[in-house]
């Protein structure tokens, strides 16, 4: 066997193997991805989106409550998560550029984005509800802030950062102050960028359970109080699958359905800003 | 100080972050209107110099200035320099095109919202007198609201000095103004130049020495951080005093 031979044999194997080790990660996803849409798609209907849970074990009844109770508590947590998240990522990229305070800061932000959001729980859970004696909704929202703000972070300070440094020097040369430059021109350029790492960050955060767990907990009836326990899908989603009712499972299957559409539709539109941006 | 001097720079020293000595005791005295160009080899501080005169060096740290730089009488390296009021004053127009991610309208109407003007009769006003004076107005008039990242490099270029006039500055500092452009666009600046040293004074830092030449009203020749020539830009270019600046503009170096 010559040499070139022995290469060629070297690379369709290497390539066999990282088309086999691809294909098990997309069976994966189909198979979950088709399962949820088989099941889940069936068990859509008026009542899931408009009625109350029925009382336990009984048929019929919807989740009203907890796609009411998801979307207030992502909403409150964007309103939080959001604001600081690009303040934060303005920090980094503009007055601290450079500084060893701001590369400490986004170090810290990196390992931050990767703790298990369960720990995150817990430390809402130790800062919030276990001070105030019971499970809320605004705790939850913190919760889902404080998972969103690292996200929010970075991506801001990397798209302030692509700015080029050019412009701003141009906008100091006509007398802007620096608050201007940054608000009136940096932020016009990294617009899309940020709204794309909103976007994400949001879809990043709706799917999470662990940390609602331990803050907003669940509520088996309606309520949009903030100060209660207050439902929401991902939670439901955990609860109705472990017990022991077939009418709980079928509405577990129509309410993972909903939340990976709603993540998909995110993702994708956070994917169309960026596209539409680099048009 | 001359009756016409514009600007006035004594003993002008200038260090980066603190100890790179960029330039060296410079003295000069720029007169009102007309063109200054400034030459030299890379690196030998002929943007350093121009970035001074609107205290652009102030945005980072460390950097220092010792000496004066009076415009129109006034020492403008002391600590109460009004730098908003500065670099209204003083104009600036960099290498590569900087508009700004908005329409064509309101990057020229930036600097004038900055200034505080809101009435709106009045912006378009100072906005076509601006677009008209920077030669562009024929191009845009009909396409004032879309982004000015549509235009080409050249006219970004003229988009860009159209804002740095709508403000009505006394000075304008271009920073190799045509080094990104084709020779079309750098024919239309150069034009543009000439027609605006009448009523401005303008500074160009250039590494195109025949630019200079075609341009230009007194040339200065920078090498390693020292001003080694100053003159009128016909005497430089024919008859230079200093052998050195002879040596560069024949091409002998750099």
């Amino acid at each position: 066997m010559t040499v070139v031979q022995k290469r060629k044999i070297r690379g369709f194997m290497a390539m066999t193997m990282s088309a086999l080790a691809a294909l098990f990660g997309l069976f994966w996803l189909g198979f979950i991805l088709g399962d949820v849409i088989i099941k889940g798609f069936s068990a859509i209907n008026y009542d899931l989106f408009f009625n109350d849970p029925a009382p336990a074990g009984d048929e019929g009844g919807g989740l009203r409550n907890a796609f009411i109770g998801q979307l207030l508590i992502t909403i409150v947590a964007t309103l939080i998560g959001v604001p600081i998240g690009i303040l934060g990522g303005t920090f980094l990229a503009e007055y601290g550029r450079g500084k060893g305070i701001s590369r400490m800061i986004g170090v810290l932000s990196d390992i931050m984005v990767s703790v298990p959001s369960i720990v995150i729980g817990t430390f809402i859970y130790a800062l919030m509800v276990k001070p105030l004696g019971h499970f809320s909704g605004w705790a939850g929202a913190v919760a889902l802030a404080v998972i969103m703000i690292p996200v929010v972070v970075r991506t801001t300070e990397d798209m302030l950062t692509m700015v080029p440094w050019s412009q701003r020097e141009a906008a100091f040369a006509l007398g802007a102050p620096y608050y201007k430059v940054i608000t009136q021109v940096v932020y016009r350029g990294a617009a899309s960028g940020i709204l794309t790492g909103i976007i994400l960050s949001i879809a990043r955060v709706a799917g999470e359970t662990a940390p609602l767990l331990f803050t907003s907990f669940n509520n088996a009836y309606y309520s949009h109080n903030m100060n209660e326990p207050v439902a929401s899908l991902t939670v439901t989603i955990f609860q109705f699958a472990m017990g022991p009712y077939e009418s709980w499972h079928t509405q577990a299957w129509a309410a993972a359905f909903v939340i990976t559409v709603f993540v998909l539709i995110l993702t994708i539109a956070g994917r169309l800003v960026i596209k539409w941006r680099y048009r | 100080m001359s009756e016409q001097s514009e600007i006035t720079v004594n003993n002008l020293n200038f260090y980066y972050s603190g100890n790179v000595h960029a330039l060296k005791n410079i003295n000069l005295s720029i007169r009102r209107n007309g063109i200054t160009a400034l030459i030299g080899p890379s690196g030998c501080g002929k943007t350093t110099l121009l970035r001074c005169f609107n205290r652009m060096h102030d945005l980072y740290p460390k950097n220092r200035y010792e000496g004066e730089i009076h415009f129109q009488g006034k020492n403008i390296l002391t600590p109460e320099t009004d730098l908003i009021d500065l670099r209204s004053r003083i104009g600036m127009v960099f290498q590569k095109p900087t508009p700004f991610p908005m329409s064509i309208y309101d990057n020229v109407a930036y600097g004038l919202k900055l200034r505080g003007l809101k009435k709106h009769s009045e912006i378009s006003e100072r906005v076509e007198k601006a677009l008209n004076h920077a030669a562009l107005w024929n191009e845009v008039k009909d396409k004032l609201n879309s982004s000015a990242y549509d235009l080409s490099g050249g006219q970004q270029q003229r988009l860009v000095i159209a804002r740095a006039l709508a403000v009505n500055p006394e000075a304008l500092l271009f920073d190799e103004p045509t080094s990104a452009l084709d020779p079309i666009s750098t024919a239309k600046i150069e034009e543009l130049t000439q027609k605006l040293k009448n009523e401005i004074t303008i500074i160009v830092v250039t590494h195109n020495m025949q630019q200079a030449a075609r341009i230009s009203d007194w040339t200065g020749f920078l090498m390693l951080g020292e001003l080694i020539e100053f003159d009128e830009t016909q005497k430089m270019f024919t008859t230079p005093s200093v052998k050195l600046t002879e040596d560069y503009i024949t091409g002998r170096f750099g």
